[in-house]
């Protein structure tokens, strides 16, 4: 029988380890599996790349990861906010690396890891500071800029609902980056607000179905502390 | 001259928005936008964080911290409304889907060029979220902004000085002064406030401006 169920978020995040690239699900706070990653700060690894929309809000989370010196390098698209102190600090301080993506490049490069693409022609960005040495190449007459996929050793992503086989449906916004995340890691760690039972899914909205995701670990916080 | 406050520039870009439109209103100014649009009209508004169908703010203490929008605000969905991952939003974008994006700006030039991610001045640090996809991504790119900083330099220029966010990818700018259609040709006004002549805006731009076809004091 597989179950892909762990009782504990220590136990979910076990084999991470010193140097992984992991990607961490969230927009903003929405849909940041907090639990997850106070787990793997807990465990101790550090020198992690983290692939992230954002670099980190207020104290939890991603934030977390940064103040406690565990983070090498970041990819995400919007590190700034009026709550990045972590974040800012360690940048400015020379202790992280930042490659700046837009967004939709972000979500595009990890879907094609995700997808098994070599890589991508993408209209955004073209002339920019932000596509300075990138291969371009105009195809009909628009111009593009060659990317390259983006895959992650791990990928901690949060979800509303969970079965033993790893289907996934989500809670609103919460959903964003999730169900690419999971296509494109090669371990892929779900924190469920609830498991349910194998077919209590319906599979007509099952939205990450299981082949892409390895653990799943039920973890309810109160919503309101998800603000 | 009456120069149209925030309140007054939205509500004049709500007039431009037409029934069945697919829109994402930008941080900022543009979201004010959504404040005048008529509640007869079914407008989809999409916030690239995830959600098509967006509705106003949520009443206090009635906010759900997994409903966002893309500033992060705490919103509401619509009846028929609907969620989903970033790949499809921004597909939604890039593949030209979207009719209308609504954006601020640092600078735009009269060939459509936009600068709205980045100063560019030293130390400061970059973010760029989804403001590249947005510019280049919808049937047309319309910019939000008042013609002149509060230290008097005009925001639409010959060419930018700040880091590009798109190239020649807006097609209409809003100001607090006038309206400009954007283009190969330049910029042409379209519109502008009681009591503007197009002799004071060239004066004050410093921009070679002509008149689009249809002029009309706003």
């Amino acid at each position: 029988m597989i179950d892909k169920t762990v009782p504990t978020v220590e136990a979910a995040v076990a084999e991470i380890s010193d140097g992984a690239s992991v990607m961490i699900g969230g927009f903003g706070t929405a849909g940041m599996p907090d639990e997850l990653i106070d787990a793997l700060i807990a465990r101790g690894v550090g020198d992690l790349t983290i692939i992230n929309n954002n670099a980190g809000n207020g104290e939890h989370g991603v934030a977390a990861l940064i103040r406690e010196g565990r983070v090498r390098k970041i990819i995400c698209s919007f590190p700034r906010q009026s709550d990045s102190h972590h974040f800012d600090a360690a940048f400015r301080a020379g202790k992280i690396e930042l490659e700046l993506v837009p967004q939709g490049n972000l979500a595009a490069r990890i879907h094609a890891a995700g997808a098994g693409l070599g890589a991508i022609f993408t209209p955004t960005g073209f002339g920019t500071q932000l596509a300075e040495g990138k291969e371009t190449r105009l195809i009909d007459g628009r111009h593009y800029v060659l990317e390259y996929p983006i895959q992650a050793d791990f990928a901690l992503i949060k979800a509303e609902q969970g079965d033993r086989w790893g289907n996934l449906v989500y809670r609103k916004t919460a959903r964003n980056f999730g169900p690419i995340m999971a296509m494109a890691a090669r371990t892929t760690i779900a924190q469920v607000r609830h498991i349910v039972p194998l077919g209590a899914l319906d599979p007509e909205v099952i939205v990450t179905p299981g082949i892409f995701v390895q653990r799943v670990v039920e973890s309810a916080p109160a919503l309101a502390a998800v603000a | 001259m009456n120069r149209l406050n925030r309140d007054q520039m939205a509500e004049r870009v709500a007039r431009d928005i037409p029934e069945g439109a697919y829109v994402n209103l930008g941080i900022g100014l543009p979201t004010k936008v959504a404040n005048y649009l008529p509640a007869d009209r079914d407008i989809f508004l999409q916030s690239e964080n995830g959600l098509l169908g967006m509705g106003p703010a949520p009443a206090k203490g009635e906010e759900d911290w997994e409903l966002i929008n893309a500033g992060k605000q705490a919103v509401t969905l619509l009846t028929g409304g609907c969620f989903f991952h970033h790949a499809d939003s921004f597909a939604m974008m890039r593949g030209g889907h979207l009719d209308i994006c609504v954006l601020g700006a640092f600078q735009v030039s009269i060939h459509g060029d936009l600068a709205n991610w980045h100063t560019g001045e030293p130390g400061a640090i970059p973010a760029v979220g989804g403001a590249m996809d947005l510019a280049i991504g919808a049937k047309q790119t319309f910019v939000m902004m008042e013609l002149f900083t509060k230290q008097g330099a005009c925001k639409l220029v010959e060419a930018c000085t700040y880091p590009l966010t798109g190239l020649g990818c807006v097609s209409r700018v809003y100001t607090d002064m006038a309206v400009f259609d954007l283009g190969v040709d330049g910029a042409k006004v379209v519109e502008m406030v009681e009591g503007l002549t197009l002799e004071d805006l060239r004066q004050s731009t410093g921009l070679t401006l002509t008149l689009a076809n249809e002029i009309e004091a706003a």
